[in-house]
Formats: structure tokens, C-alpha cells, sequence
């Protein structure tokens, strides 16, 4: 591979840097912006970061897409990895076909459909919208992605370890819990991490489904950018990008870390 | 007193008419389909034995030893052991226990962990599994290696580890699947002794896949042969070697050659056999062959010589070219086309650092053979 930076190169990498994350880097910046004003740099200031804690309207939100997203991500999790076991370990039932097109189909269902088809089944059934609702319409679409992180996962488990338990002495739901659980742990994790982010992020299908007392943050600041964009939520934004970037950050350097170990001690091992 | 290769040890079961089969497959069949993996099998294997079941892939081979071990039930047919039908009983209830090809350790345990889980789920006392645990680990000579993860081992260990947990329940039957198809050539020779002196240890029931003819033969008891989900032959590593039963079993194991003829003549045991160009072939005990049965006479390179000259005394010698040599060290191999086209290959222990007469690649060559070097193959 050639590896010299051409001018070409280096041209090509920064303006597709600067495409990606410049509109991100200025809403860091303006959110120290010490003037009201988006647009006018008035100087260093923290001051929207303070003035953020005392904003109730947006923490409540934050709250409630909390406990949304972690609801929804803990139900959908379970949900998604009992569709994934069918999937992978009932190959020949009737209907398979139907049944994985309808678990994948959600993936590519645009948020719209997807949030006008609930908001019309909620108020055909009479479910007065809020909390709930929100909660029941994100478990509905996260969990398809938990399905797919787990089936992926599922494809590759050796399924000689189940049946090893087994012939140990282990009924099959105790081997479930002891042997595949465990093995199989790493991608149901990940699967709830991708569960609650889309959660979180979340606005098209919230805003559809959700009721008075029940307003998620992207749905909060939503609707105040269309007030007028303050620096607070600038200012929020930046906590979100923080708290993502830190996350993202901190699985890979785990994820690196075990991965240089295994290799490590499987060397070590082969040396005997 | 004459015997078929070379002996073992007096343990021959299945000699003694009295004695109970300890593992019965009473004419089981297995079906995937329409693909028959198992048909209509009848084997009996007897306690303590280490038996071994041969094939190449597709033959069944591991289907049997599934059906074993619970994973997979019979089609139709029963499968006896200890004198308990085992129909119906999950694999979880089965006083068996399998070693995997892949070992299948528990990667999230530790070794002792692994080497435990099957004493926990009898739920023993804590204090005996440790005890056991370590015995376990004694015997395997992993002490060192307790609290590694499987992936901090190298193969071989895996293998111990495997094989450390397969007996820690003291199962009635231990069933080894392809146990040493992971190993390197080297550390395999190794493990084969020792898997016999652990099975001489344990006084368990061994039953092996394999579909390597050396290990069966170096290990087992008895070796059944399989082919198309029947089984072709079941007798000694000597029988099967010296006394093949039929044309696919000689030719499965190890090297043959096969000269294909009528029986011309029969008087007492003996038979002449003329092959397909003439070729006049005398054997000794040559087992049922009537007269005018098409045959086969099947005779193993290393009961072949060769020389420049027709030997003075040889009842059987049939002149043709050196076609090939091929020097191995401790023996020579060397391939004759006889005067009718057919290819022999005959094997010459080196027992001489020099040699007067050298045959080499064209000379003229004379084959011969004892009247009681090979066997009559009717089917």
C-alpha cells in the first residue's frame, strides 16, 4: 500500500474532516460563547453550563429520556436476544422466513411510518400517550438492532459448548444461564449500549408517540431551536457529545485492551 | 503356538460366549431426511474395553457415538447399556460422558472451573469436588495450570483439560471424539500412550471416533470398521490388519495388493487361484472360497520379496520390472509391474547397511510370496 501523503491526500482527508465535524466543533465552541447572541463571539464563558442545571424544563426532560432510554433498552435487550436464539436455533419452523423479515424490517422502516403506525394503534386502543407510550413505541424499534448485534453473535457460538454442559449433567435452561449467557454476554451489552443510544437520540418517533409530561430532550430542544437557539443548548449538546465521545472511547480502549491480553497469553501459551 | 500379529494383553471379551455386552446397539438405524447416517447397526462392546470406531467422514461413525451419548435419538432400533434401555433419557441423565473434537472448553471458566462444572450440577459437596478436582488435575499433570483460561493453554493442554473433565464424573462410558485430530504428529504419538494408560488407570469403557487407521490401531481393543453407516468389521488392530474381511476393509487399512481371480482348483483348506491373465496364485487357509468363486487374493508389501531371481523354493513368484523404488530408511518400497500390467508394491525391511544384489529402476524382478501371506477375499 502506498502510504506518502500526497498533496491530493492530505487535501482530500481535511475536507472530509471538516465536513464531518465542523458544525460540531463550532456548536462546542459557542456553547463558552460568553455573549446571547449564536452567532457573535463575545468571549470565554461557562456561565450556559451553569444556567443549564437551573433549567428545569430541559433537566426534567433529560430525566425522562433516561428512564426511557433505559427501560426500553433493558426490555428491548431481553426481547431482541430471545428473537435472535429463535432465529439462530429453530432453523426449520414454519414461517421462518416471515418471522426474520419482520424482526429486520423495522431496521430500514422509516421513523416516520414507524411513529405514525404506533400513535394510531396507541389511540385506537385507547392508551392515553406519555411515559409509556414512548417507552413502548422505543422498545418496539430498538429491538431489532438488539436482534441483529445478538444473531451475529449467535452464528458463530459453538454450539459443541451446550451440549458439552449437558452431557456434564446440565438440564437445558441451566446451561442457557451458565454457558451460553455468559459466552454470549459481550454482544448482548453491546446490543443494550446500541439500544440506549437510539433511544436517546431519538426524536421523530418520540414525538409521535409521546404525551403532555412526557417530552424527551431531543424533543425539548427541538422545540426551543425553533424559539431560537440559545447557547444553553449549545451547552447541552456539548454534555451529550462529551458523555457519547467518553463512552465510545472507553469500550474501544477495554475492548483493545482485552484483545492485546488474549493475544498476549495465547502467545505466552503456544511458548509453553 | 501361531497367532495373528502380535499380542497384547489376555483381555478378550469378546472371545467368551458368557460374557455380557456392556454397550449394545441392537439394529439401530438413523435417518436426517432422507439421508440414512446409520443403517440397521448391530455392535456390542464389552466393559473396560477400549474400543474404537473407524471410518472416513459420512461414515456414520459419529452419529453412533452421538446416539451415545444422547445428542441424537435412533430412528428405530435400541441402544442397551449396563443392561439399561437408554431410549428416551436426555443426555443430562446419561451415565456417559463425551470429549469433543473441538474440547468445547468453557472459555468464561477457569481450568479447575471446567473440571468442576460436571461434579457441581451432581451437586457434591464442595469439599469432595475440590478433592476430585485435584486428583483430576494430578492426573492430567496440570497442577500449574488451575486458574488459567482455556485460551492461556497450548493445544496439547486444552486436550488434558478436556480429557480431565470428560472423566472427573467417573463416567460409565467415556466417548472420544476425534481426541487427538487437533495435535501435532508428535505430541499424538505421546497422548495415544497415555490415553491408554489413563483408560488402564481408570478401568473405564473407552469408545473413540477416529479416522486415523494408526490410532485406532495403536490404541483401541477392538476396531470396528465403518463404511456407509454399517459396520464392514469388528475384530483385533491384528485381525483387521491380517485377516481383513473384505476387499474394502483390506484396502481401508493400511497398504494392500489385490490380485483379482477365479478359484481354480480346491483341495482341504487350500485353493489355487488363476488370475485374470493366468497368473497361478497357491494359498494356504483359504477360508470358504468354493471352487469357481470369483476372488480376491489381498497380500500386505512387507510379506512380498523381491529379487533379480526366481527364488528356488518359492511356491509363488511372478516375474515383472521395477517400475519404482522409493527409500525410506528403515525400509524400501518398491513397485513391480508385473508381465500382465498389474502394479505390486512391495515394502523390504532394511536389515543390511549394505545390500550385494541392488535391484534398480528397469531390472527384471521375480515377486514371491508364502502360500500363507495373504488372504482370500470373497466379498
Amino acid at each position: 500500500m502506498n502510504s506518502t501523503w500526497s498533496r491530493f491526500n492530505i487535501t482530500a482527508v481535511t475536507l472530509g474532516l471538516a465536513f464531518l465535524y465542523l458544525p460540531i466543533v463550532l456548536l462546542v465552541i459557542f456553547s463558552f460563547n460568553a455573549s446571547k447572541l449564536v452567532t457573535v463571539w463575545g468571549g470565554f464563558s461557562t456561565k450556559w453550563y451553569v444556567s443549564l442545571f437551573h433549567n428545569q424544563g430541559l433537566m426534567d426532560a433529560a430525566w425522562v429520556t433516561i428512564r426511557v432510554g433505559l427501560i426500553s433498552a433493558s426490555v428491548a435487550t431481553v426481547l431482541g436476544t430471545l428473537g435472535a436464539l429463535a432465529l439462530t436455533r429453530y432453523t426449520r419452523f414454519r414461517g421462518r422466513m416471515l418471522f426474520s423479515g419482520m424482526i429486520f424490517a423495522p431496521l430500514v422502516m422509516p421513523d416516520v411510518i414507524t411513529g405514525l403506525s404506533l400513535l394510531l394503534l396507541f389511540v385506537a386502543v385507547g392508551l392515553d400517550r406519555g411515559f409509556y407510550t414512548v417507552t413502548l413505541a422505543h422498545i418496539t424499534f430498538t429491538m431489532c438492532f438488539v436482534a441483529v448485534v445478538v444473531q451475529s453473535r449467535l452464528v458463530t457460538f459453538d454450539r459443541s459448548l451446550e451440549e458439552a454442559a449437558m452431557d456434564l449433567g446440565a438440564p437445558p435452561v441451566r446451561t442457557f444461564f451458565q454457558i451460553t449467557l455468559p459466552v454470549i454476554a459481550p454482544a448482548i451489552i453491546s446490543g443494550w449500549m446500541l439500544a440506549f443510544t437510539l433511544s436517546l437520540d431519538d426524536l421523530v418517533v418520540a414525538s409521535f408517540t409521546s404525551g403532555p409530561g412526557a417530552t424527551t430532550l431531543p424533543m425539548k430542544i427541538y422545540s426551543q431551536v425553533r424559539l431560537g437557539v440559545t447557547p444553553e443548548i449549545n451547552a447541552a449538546c456539548t454534555i451529550l457529545i462529551g458523555i457519547v465521545t467518553a463512552s465510545v472511547i472507553a469500550a474501544s480502549i477495554v475492548n483493545k485492551r482485552r484483545e492485546v491480553q488474549r493475544l498476549r497469553d495465547e502467545q505466552a501459551a503456544q511458548r509453553g | 503356538m501361531k497367532s495373528l500379529g502380535s499380542i497384547r494383553r489376555a483381555f478378550a471379551p469378546w472371545n467368551d460366549p458368557g460374557a455380557k455386552p456392556y454397550i449394545h446397539f441392537d439394529k439401530v438405524t438413523k435417518k436426517f431426511g432422507d439421508f440414512t447416517a446409520v443403517n440397521d447397526l448391530s455392535l456390542a462392546v464389552y466393559e473396560r474395553e477400549f474400543f474404537a470406531l473407524l471410518g472416513a467422514s459420512g461414515c456414520g461413525k459419529s452419529t453412533l457415538l452421538r446416539m451415545l451419548a444422547g445428542f441424537e435419538e435412533p430412528t428405530s432400533g435400541r441402544i442397551m447399556l449396563d443392561g439399561q434401555d437408554l431410549a428416551g433419557i436426555p443426555p443430562y441423565r446419561r451415565p456417559v460422558n463425551m470429549m469433543f473434537q473441538s474440547y468445547a472448553l468453557f472459555p468464561h471458566m477457569s481450568v479447575e472451573k471446567n473440571i468442576a462444572f460436571g461434579l457441581k450440577q451432581e451437586g457434591m459437596p464442595k469439599a469432595e469436588i475440590d478433592k476430585r478436582v485435584a486428583e483430576m488435575l494430578k492426573l492430567v499433570k496440570l497442577e500449574p495450570f488451575a486458574k488459567r483460561k482455556p485460551h492461556q493453554l497450548s493445544g496439547g493442554q486444552r486436550q488434558r483439560v478436556a480429557l480431565a473433565r470428560s472423566v472427573a464424573k467417573r463416567p460409565k462410558v467415556l466417548l472420544l471424539d476425534e481426541p487427538l485430530g487437533a495435535l501435532d504428529k508428535k505430541l499424538r504419538e505421546e497422548t495415544q500412550f497415555e490415553l491408554m494408560d489413563l483408560q488402564q488407570e481408570l478401568g473405564l469403557t473407552f469408545v473413540v471416533v477416529t479416522h486415523d487407521q494408526e490410532e485406532a490401531m495403536t490404541m483401541a481393543d477392538r476396531i470396528a470398521i465403518m463404511d456407509k453407516g454399517q459396520v464392514m468389521q469388528v475384530a483385533t488392530p491384528a485381525e483387521v490388519y491380517e485377516a481383513p474381511a473384505s476387499r474394502f476393509v483390506a484396502n481401508f487399512v493400511g497398504n494392500v495388493n489385490m490380485f483379482e481371480g477365479k478359484v481354480a482348483e480346491r483341495s482341504g483348506s487350500s485353493v489355487r487361484i488363476t488370475g485374470g491373465t493366468g497368473a497361478q496364485i497357491m494359498v494356504e487357509n483359504a477360508g470358504e472360497a468354493a471352487k469357481d468363486a470369483d476372488v480376491a487374493f489381498a497380500i500386505r508389501p512387507e510379506k512380498i520379496r523381491v529379487s533379480s531371481k526366481r527364488p528356488a523354493d518359492a511356491v509363488n513368484a511372478l516375474q515383472g520390472e521395477v517400475y519404482d523404488i522409493a527409500y525410506l530408511g528403515d525400509m524400501t518400497v518398491y513397485h513391480v509391474r508385473l508381465d500382465d500390467g498389474q502394479m505390486v508394491r512391495a515394502a523390504t525391511m532394511n536389515a543390511t547397511r549394505v545390500v550385494d544384489d541392488p535391484l534398480t529402476w528397469d531390472d527384471k524382478a521375480w515377486i514371491s510370496f508364502r502360500p500363507d501371506a495373504g488372504v482370500v477375499l470373497t466379498q
